[in-house]
């Protein structure tokens, strides 16, 4: 069974602090993971070496969503961060990957070509925020009808959206009324 | 890896279009799958989901910790114990609390116990499918059996919302230890029935034996864990990748198979139903008396029948249920991604507070969103009464995958 | 059963109330189940409460074969044109029911997505409470039902003026159930006149 090592975190550090060097924005260590920080466009290549390199092997892929950080406390790098969580059998830890994308231009290359996984969760994060993958073979929307406008989990679209929801045909029995009978 | 770039589907006047779902009796729920055959043949296919989106990410910005606790009973409706309890170990993780000691052994045992609910029903709606009504009816003779004891300790037969940030809603019933003990026998019972009937049923593995293979690379790359994972081979459980709860204390094998198939992937459940009530007969055992609550009232809230009885309880209890940002549950500016092993894979929070009492960010990382997709692939070329087998196998939830 | 006078070895009744009584005792449910409330169902038509002592357990998913939906569960934007094909798919006369909170109001789940309750824009015949009810409560709906189609009415059937029926925003007027109508063997209704005529 894969376990958890946590002893390899170093030499995973190491390795990616070589890597990418000043493209790193920053690293925090997490409960039991690190989370590096890139720009959009640097994010494609960090985990293709994640994956690739001998040693790290991170070819599990677990997760890949989104935040808008619009209303958040703390200023980040840019409004949107796309993260992916990977695991690596071999070293049998997670690392997450937290890309920053521009509001003007929410555009960031694609890892469906990497992970398979990527497919869906990046569609979604199309649907759900409004951030382009570029170079994904078939990026639609997934959860919402593909004639939605808007992007829902954006932090400046209501909870209750806009009136989409009353938005159907009534159906009725009959308009003519009834003789006779009851 | 597959490549969905290389998609070639040759069409001529024999290729017809085809549409299962979204409400169609195999479709478990609401899922649809649209369909190029020839024949009896499959050559192309396209899964639509999302229609049971219901935004409970968005909700649960505009929600606190301990309400969203409800509205996570609602996503995985086959065991929404397990979602609680990740809920709460993901918050409580962001919170920096852990819990006492049976609080942990109470959650372990209930985890265990909808682990239970959830493959009973998916083998039983799995061999309905194909053909045996006979099973369901067994399994949900279990299912009810469960839903009894739930209904006792939680109050409701479902959607229990049993686990708060940093304890549970109420200790367990006194009659507990022996519901529970009556369950696990008539259970082991259905399994060797289950087994009997099924694993030299030459209908039963002509029709599984083979069928919707997934590769353990493909596996990886699509992110697929759980059952579905383990039945290819790769030996991922978060049970064992980074126990939580009492987990490090029970002894326990995870079954793992090799072929992939569908046959193996409902061998493995039934395997892990067998290992579920050997862990709650361990667990069983380790349930002493003691408290079930954190005991800072700051951020857990108060037993309630002290709520009722005493003038500080009351005050806590207030100060955290009240709207507004000057009461409830304040975590540290972070973010974290926490994961449980819910009986269809990796339940995953990646929980973002930004100091107020309602999350910043609910990210939920459902096992059925990220195992689903590779249906497409495996349908490419099998044949058409072969969909059902392998979305049986599957068990996706609607109310997961779709969120 | 509208039955007149019975004695040993006979009864009359009128042949309208005698199509009801059987229509009434042979339901035959659409199950439109989406979420949790669906396992509800489920439960309700399994061993253990059986749905077959009510003479509807033939669960028929072609809505052309039906005559009772159940919509259980929460339904979203993207599945409101779905239930409401198959409403319109089925042959009259025909009854729903809205299981849970979900379907009758949107229940806990106040978001962009999610329809606030079926009965804006499908009538319904019967709500069930709870989130998700009881088998029990489901039987108790059923009963309901049963007991309408008995007396020969049917949400689907009654009579909305035209100015209610056409504007979304007035669509409440379904909930307030005011005058019912006979229909099936009736020959006063006006849709048969002119069809007969």
């Amino acid at each position: 069974m894969i376990t958890y090592k946590p002893e390899n975190h170093l030499s995973l550090l190491a390795k990616v602090e070589a890597f990418a060097g000043d493209r790193l924005l920053g690293r925090e260590e997490k409960s039991h993971y690190h989370q590096f920080k890139v720009r959009g466009q640097d994010a494609k290549s960090l985990i293709q070496f994640l994956r690739d390199e001998p040693g790290l092997g991170f070819e599990m892929f677990i997760d890949l969503t989104a935040v808008d950080y619009l209303r958040y406390p703390i200023a980040q790098p840019e409004r949107f961060a796309v993260i992916t969580t990977l695991l690596s059998p071999t070293l049998g830890i997670r690392v997450q990957v937290k890309a920053f994308v521009a509001e003007g231009d929410p555009r960031l290359p694609s890892l469906s070509d990497l992970y398979l996984g990527a497919n869906w969760t990046e569609r979604e994060v199309w649907d759900l925020y409004g951030i382009e993958f570029m170079g994904h073979p078939d990026l639609k929307r997934i959860l919402m009808p593909d004639d939605y406008e808007g992007h829902p989990l954006r932090k400046d679209y209501p909870l209750r959206g806009r009136g989409e929801r009353g938005n159907f045909p009534v159906y009725h029995a009959t308009t003519q009324k009834p003789q006779g009978g009851v | 890896m597959y490549s969905y770039e290389k998609e070639i589907v040759e069409r001529d006047e024999n290729t017809v279009h085809m549409n299962v779902g979204p409400s169609h009796p195999a479709m478990h729920g609401t899922l649809r799958v649209k369909m190029e055959v020839k024949g009896e043949r499959i050559m192309n296919t396209e899964q639509e989901i999302g229609f049971l989106h219901t935004g409970f990410e968005k909700l649960g910005e505009h929600r606190s910790y301990n309400q969203f606790i409800t509205l996570t009973d609602r996503l995985n409706y086959f065991s929404p114990l397990s979602n609680n309890i990740g809920f709460a170990l993901a918050s409580e993780e962001l919170l920096g609390i852990t819990v006492p000691r049976r609080c942990q052994v109470i959650r372990t045992i209930l985890a265990e116990m909808s682990r239970l609910a959830d493959h009973s029903l998916c083998v039983g709606a799995m061999t309905m499918d194909l053909g045996a009504f006979t099973s369901i009816l067994w399994t949900f003779v279990e299912r009810e059996k469960l839903y009894d004891v739930f209904e006792a300790v939680t109050g409701t037969r479902l959607t229990s919302s049993y686990t708060r940030v940093g304890g549970l809603a109420f200790d367990l019933p006194a009659d507990f230890e022996k519901r529970v003990t009556a369950i696990l026998d008539s259970m082991e019972k259905t399994l060797d029935n289950l087994r009997g009937s099924f694993y030299k049923n030459r209908i039963f593995l002509d029709r599984t034996e083979g069928i919707g293979v997934i590769t353990k690379e493909d596996a990886m790359s699509y992110g697929i864990t759980g059952p579905m994972a383990r039945a290819s081979g790769v030996p991922y459980d978060i049970r064992t990748f980074r126990p939580y709860m009492i987990y490090n204390e029970l002894k326990f094998e995870v079954p793992l198979y090799k072929e992939g198939d569908t046959l193996a992937r409902y061998k493995i459940r039934i395997d892990e139903m067998a290992e579920s009530i050997s862990l709650v007969r361990q667990a069983m055992k380790l349930l002493e008396p003691g408290p079930i609550n954190f005991e800072d009232q700051k951020r857990t809230l108060p037993d309630k029948t002290s709520t009722y009885g005493d003038m500080e309880s009351l005050i806590h209890h207030f100060k955290l249920v009240m709207p507004g940002n000057d009461h409830g549950i304040h975590p540290p500016v972070s973010d974290i991604y926490s994961a449980t092993e819910a009986p269809n894979g990796e339940l995953g929070w990646h929980l973002v507070s930004d100091g107020t009492s309602n999350p910043y960010r609910v990210r939920i990382r459902p096992p059925s969103f990220i195992n689903y997709p590779v249906l497409k692939q495996l349908l490419k070329g099998s044949m058409l009464a072969d969909l059902v087998a392998i979305l049986g196998s599957f068990n996706i939830i609607a109310g997961e995958l779709d969120r | 059963m509208g039955v007149t006078g019975t004695t040993n070895d006979w009864a009359t009744t009128t042949l309208e109330t005698a199509v009801n009584w059987a229509r009434a005792n042979s339901l035959w449910p659409m199950p439109f189940g989406t979420a949790c409330c669906g396992i509800e169902m489920m439960a309700a038509f399994m061993a253990k409460y059986d749905t077959a002592r009510f003479g509807s357990e033939v669960m028929k998913f072609s809505p052309r074969q039906s005559d009772l939906l159940i919509v259980s569960g929460r339904i979203s934007l993207k599945m409101m044109p779905v239930l409401q094909r198959i409403w319109e798919q089925m042959p009259e006369p025909k009854w729903c029911i809205s299981m849970g909170a979900c379907a009758s109001s949107g229940g806990v789940f106040d978001t962009y997505t999610l329809i606030q309750g079926v009965d804006q824009f499908i009538p319904v015949d019967a709500y069930m409470p709870g989130c998700p009810p009881r088998p029990e409560a489901f039987l108790d709906a059923l009963m309901m039902v049963q007991e309408k189609a008995k007396k020969g009415q049917a949400k689907s059937q009654e009579y909305v003026s035209a100015d209610a029926s056409s504007d979304p925003a007035k669509s409440v007027a379904y909930r307030t159930p005011d005058t019912h109508y006979r229909h099936g063997m009736d020959r006063s209704t006006p849709s048969r006149e002119k069809s007969g005529g």
